[in-house]
């Protein structure tokens, strides 16, 4: 095992805890997305409160992917309101405060990028034109590979990665901007055990520091312990919302291990079964 | 060596060249990764409509070309989002109509035929006057500033559109952004390797580089070196043939050889990194019967050009 976790401080550059006056980070109202005039998230509403963090669940298919994207403005509402820290999402500009991490990294046209720039592009919420990155920037990308045990990989194409490590890519590309309001849509996928612990440190040390941080899960794993609520999706609606106690392992429908690659028709093409 | 540099001509010719191949590969990097590989090809075939344009309108052939092959960019740009055509039909729809609105309008001019478009169709390097030189150096100069100020917005949105949105990117904005400047490169590129080759410049190049790099930077870099050398030794070995090779037709020729070279290199290379130490780090030390790794597949490396 050559990955050394260290000790995480809080990735999150300092956002104290606001004060309870603070508006919601999410606010979702009556939200519904289609594709293909077909609704996939279907009248879905909740707020979370600012420091919250909320693991939303539900089996492969059920939108959760989409619900997220919609909640950043990624996908547009076919009716239904979003609003992050108290804006409405078309209004808001402060997006130097979120870290998305999607579902999987995006291959593009194949152009090799190393996990150092795929990393530092996270900041490009914040750093100014012109500029060299500072010294700051910098040590926050560092600070962003050591949290997810990359950085001996640092100057690697991410396209040489396993799908784990490219995962954990993209945790630190969002970690990266300093953001206090995470929005990770199955980040534990493909991760090997130990470093999924880790992952799970850097993730209670960002809830500790204030941050709000929403999860795609399809198990809660070594999350457990910080998960405070659940939101459970079937078929774009919500079924269950409230503390996740006993959720999971009670629900025969959920398949934990396995990966969403499977039923999509889209990236697929890309990914085989790592040999061994 | 030195006769190469004697005629004023070949000086106008090299400069011309040497910018073209610093230029094109440059914006390509970018329109490869964003999987638009063939957006240089498609505005190569509106601006011959422009080039009719300027001849049947008698003014400068350069300017209607950039005016109509930058509004085609946005005209793509606008399909591609707009209406339900995939980004490859867009394309072929102004393919069609770049080259059936070239041929009519130049019909129409008096005292031109589509002869009169064939240098633009294969280049004519050898004809470049001083006033092209300007123009040249003026729009590589847009270009490159164009992309040092939007290089890192533009690295997000290729990399991953959603991305981008999420983080409040002008995503509309920053394409028209590629989209323009890929016309501009078009433009600059017309008279020295001609539209129907101007879009082997911008991929071919790229294709080559990313078989040797690890880096984004170091690839857009290596991109530009293979683009300029292409160019230069391409006009070079036009001239030194008298006038029976073709400029435009020597660069793409020679950019092809150095992307053959590459495709070998690169696998000796990752082979040998391959048995180096690795692979002990790359795979995820996996516990049985836990989550069912995958791994990205081998990245076809033609991708760009399809
Ligand atoms: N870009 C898309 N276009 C059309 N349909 C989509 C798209 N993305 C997802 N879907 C469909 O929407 C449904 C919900 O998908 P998704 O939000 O990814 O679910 P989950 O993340 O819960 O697995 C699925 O039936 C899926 O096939
Ligand atoms: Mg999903």
């Amino acid at each position: 095992m050559s990955v050394e976790v260290s000790r995480v401080e809080s990735s999150a550059s300092a956002h104290d805890t606001p004060p309870s006056s603070a508006p919601p980070a999410f606010r979702v109202a009556d939200a519904v997305v289609e594709y293909d005039r077909k609704p996939v998230v279907r009248g879905v509403s909740f707020e979370i409160p600012h420091g919250e963090v909320v693991a939303v669940l539900g089996a492969n298919g059920s939108g959760k992917s989409t619900l997220m994207r919609a909640m950043l403005g990624v996908v547009p509402l076919a009716s239904g309101s979003v609003e992050i820290h108290g804006r409405p999402v078309r209004g808001f500009r402060d997006w130097g405060r979120i870290g998305y991490v999607p579902q999987r990294l995006s291959v593009g046209g194949g152009v090799p990028a190393t996990v150092r720039e795929v990393v530092a592009s996270g900041q490009v919420a914040r750093r100014r034109r012109w500029r060299r990155a500072s010294a700051a920037d910098r040590a926050a990308v560092e600070h962003a590979l050591e949290s997810v045990g990359l950085t001996d990989r640092a100057r690697d194409s991410v396209h040489e990665l396993s799908g784990g490590q490219q995962q954990r890519v993209l945790i630190a590309r969002a970690l990266a901007g300093g953001p206090d309001t995470f929005v990770m849509d199955e980040p534990m996928a493909g991760v090997d055990a130990a470093n999924q612990q880790a992952l799970a440190r850097t993730i209670a040390d960002l809830a500790r520091s204030g941050a709000t941080v929403v999860l795609v899960l399809h198990e809660l794993g070594p999350l457990a312990p910080l998960i405070e609520r659940a939101v459970m999706l079937s078929d774009g609606v919500v079924v269950h919302d409230g503390p996740p106690g006993g959720l999971l392992s009670s629900s025969p429908h959920l398949h934990p291990h396995t990966s969403d690659a499977a039923s999509l028709p889209a990236a697929p093409a890309l990914e085989v079964p790592l040999r061994d | 060596m030195t006769d190469l540099f004697a005629y004023d001509f070949m000086q106008r010719a090299l400069i011309a060249a040497l910018l073209v191949g610093l230029v094109a590969p440059a914006i390509g990097t970018f329109m490869v990764q964003r999987r638009l590989a063939l957006l240089g090809d498609g505005i190569g075939h509106i601006a011959l409509t422009g080039v009719a344009l300027g001849i049947l309108t008698s003014t400068s052939p350069i300017f209607t070309a950039l005016i109509v092959s930058a509004a085609g960019a946005l005209l793509i740009e606008l399909v591609r989002v707009r209406t339900r055509t995939s980004g490859d039909v867009a394309l072929a729809l102004l393919f069609y109509g770049g080259i059936a609105g070239g041929v009519l309008l130049i019909g129409l001019a008096p005292g031109a035929n589509t002869a009169t478009l064939t240098s633009f169709l294969f280049g004519s390097v050898s004809t470049v006057s001083t006033e092209d030189v300007y123009a040249v150096i003026a729009l590589a100069v847009i270009v490159l500033g164009v992309l040092a100020f939007f290089g890192r917005e533009l690295f997000v949105l290729c990399q991953d559109e959603e991305v981008a949105r999420a983080h409040g990117l002008p995503v509309r904005l920053l394409s028209a952004v590629i989209a323009i400047t890929a016309a501009v490169t078009v433009v600059i590129a017309m008279r020295v390797v001609g539209v129907l080759l101007v879009s082997a410049l911008m991929v071919v190049p790229v294709a080559a580089a990313q078989q040797l790099t690890r880096s984004f930077r170091v690839t857009v870099a290596l991109a530009m070196g293979i683009g300029v050398v292409a160019s230069l030794g391409g006009v070079s070995a036009a001239f030194y043939s008298g006038a029976d090779i073709s400029p435009g037709a020597a660069i793409v020729l020679l950019a092809l050889a150095v992307f053959a070279v590459s495709v070998g290199v690169g696998q000796v290379v990752r082979r040998r990194r391959g048995r180096g130490p690795v692979p002990q780090k790359g795979a995820e030390a996996v516990p049985a019967g836990t989550i069912p790794q995958t791994k990205p597949g081998s990245l076809d490396p033609g991708s760009p050009s399809t």
